[in-house]
């Protein structure tokens, strides 16, 4: 798609404010409609429209194999891990009143935290599959 | 809805099919809304109306725009068995409650309380968020991994990566079209 100027204009003017909706999404979740799993799939579409636009390998260039592989295992570890420093701290799995000293700061923490989680494997799951599938034909 | 519905199971043309599917979630999706389920809404329109849509164009780019399409004969049996069924579903419906009937069973067991102590247990204004990621913190861990499950499958299955017991081997499809190839 070297020839399109406009679409690739338009799409370099347009990835910035898609991953500023992601991220917005993402840390708005608490108090509005979102959270990891939507700010993910949108954080994606930014990835993979720039993969149409200027082509796999271009993309693979800012986001290559390696990378998207240990994010995509970090993002359940995160989760798992939250868990599991529940357990360390003392109280139960996923239980993330023990993460701070007040419960409620303490369930704040862990659901950011695990909702970074839930994100970043949701984004990377979608770019590697749209990668793998769109790279098929070469 | 149905108008769609019924256009995709006629058309046989894939890439109108994809975008009708599209169209059909974006649809459900303002229907969770007048729901006034706008997280699942949400989740609707940006995963079954984007990805999906994009996912399965890029499946149809790999493979070819035309199905395969053999007329049948026009069979009496199988359209008694979805009528029969379709009548069964709709005669167990009219026992549910209405919707948004307080007493209904689904909104007396957990929700009351989900509602009244979620605001002092967790302090999230998002009631839908504190449900999802603390009370059933469990369930979206398992989410989690059937999402990360899905990613390795297709990796393993479509990937193109060195394959580390057999040094000079690649794994998957590539592989077999290389070798062809050569």
């Amino acid at each position: 798609m070297n020839s399109h100027s406009i679409l690739r204009v338009v799409a370099k003017f347009m990835i910035p404010f898609i991953f500023l909706y992601a991220l917005y999404v993402q840390f708005h979740g608490d108090f509005g409609p979102g959270g990891g799993f939507q700010a993910g799939v949108i954080f994606a579409v930014g990835f993979i429209l720039y993969a149409l636009i200027y082509g796999i390998d271009e993309a693979r260039r800012v986001l290559p194999a390696t990378l998207t592989r240990i994010l995509l295992s970090l993002g359940v570890l995160l989760y798992a891990g939250v868990g599991g420093l529940g357990i360390i701290l003392g109280g139960n799995f996923l239980n993330y009143s023990v993460l701070s000293s007040v419960p409620v700061s303490g369930q704040h923490l862990g659901i950011f935290l695990i909702e970074f989680g839930v994100g970043t494997t949701v984004a990377v799951t979608m770019i590697t599959i749209f990668f793998i599938f769109a790279g098929q034909d070469r | 809805m149905t108008a769609v519905a019924f256009a995709i199971v006629r058309l046989r043309n894939l890439f109108t099919i994809v975008m009708l599917m599209g169209v059909f979630s974006l649809l459900s999706a303002v229907l969770y809304v007048l729901l006034s389920a706008v997280d699942v809404a949400f989740t609707e329109a940006a995963v079954g109306a984007g990805v999906s849509t994009l996912l399965v164009l890029g499946t149809i780019a790999l493979t070819s725009e035309r199905g395969d399409y053999t007329p049948e004969k026009f069979k009496v049996m199988p359209l008694l068995i979805v009528v029969l069924t379709g009548a069964v579903l709709i005669f167990g419906t009219l026992d549910m409650p209405l919707y948004g009937d307080p007493d209904a069973p689904a909104n007396r067991h957990v929700v009351p309380r989900y509602i009244e102590k979620s605001g002092a247990e967790i302090g999230v204004p998002n009631i839908v968020t504190s449900i999802l990621a603390s009370y059933r913190g469990f369930d979206t861990l398992g989410e989690v991994v059937v999402i990360f499950t899905a990613a390795v499958g297709v990796l393993i299955l479509l990937g193109r990566g060195h394959n580390r017991w057999r040094p000079g081997m690649r794994t998957g499809v590539g592989a077999k079209r290389e070798e062809e190839e050569v």
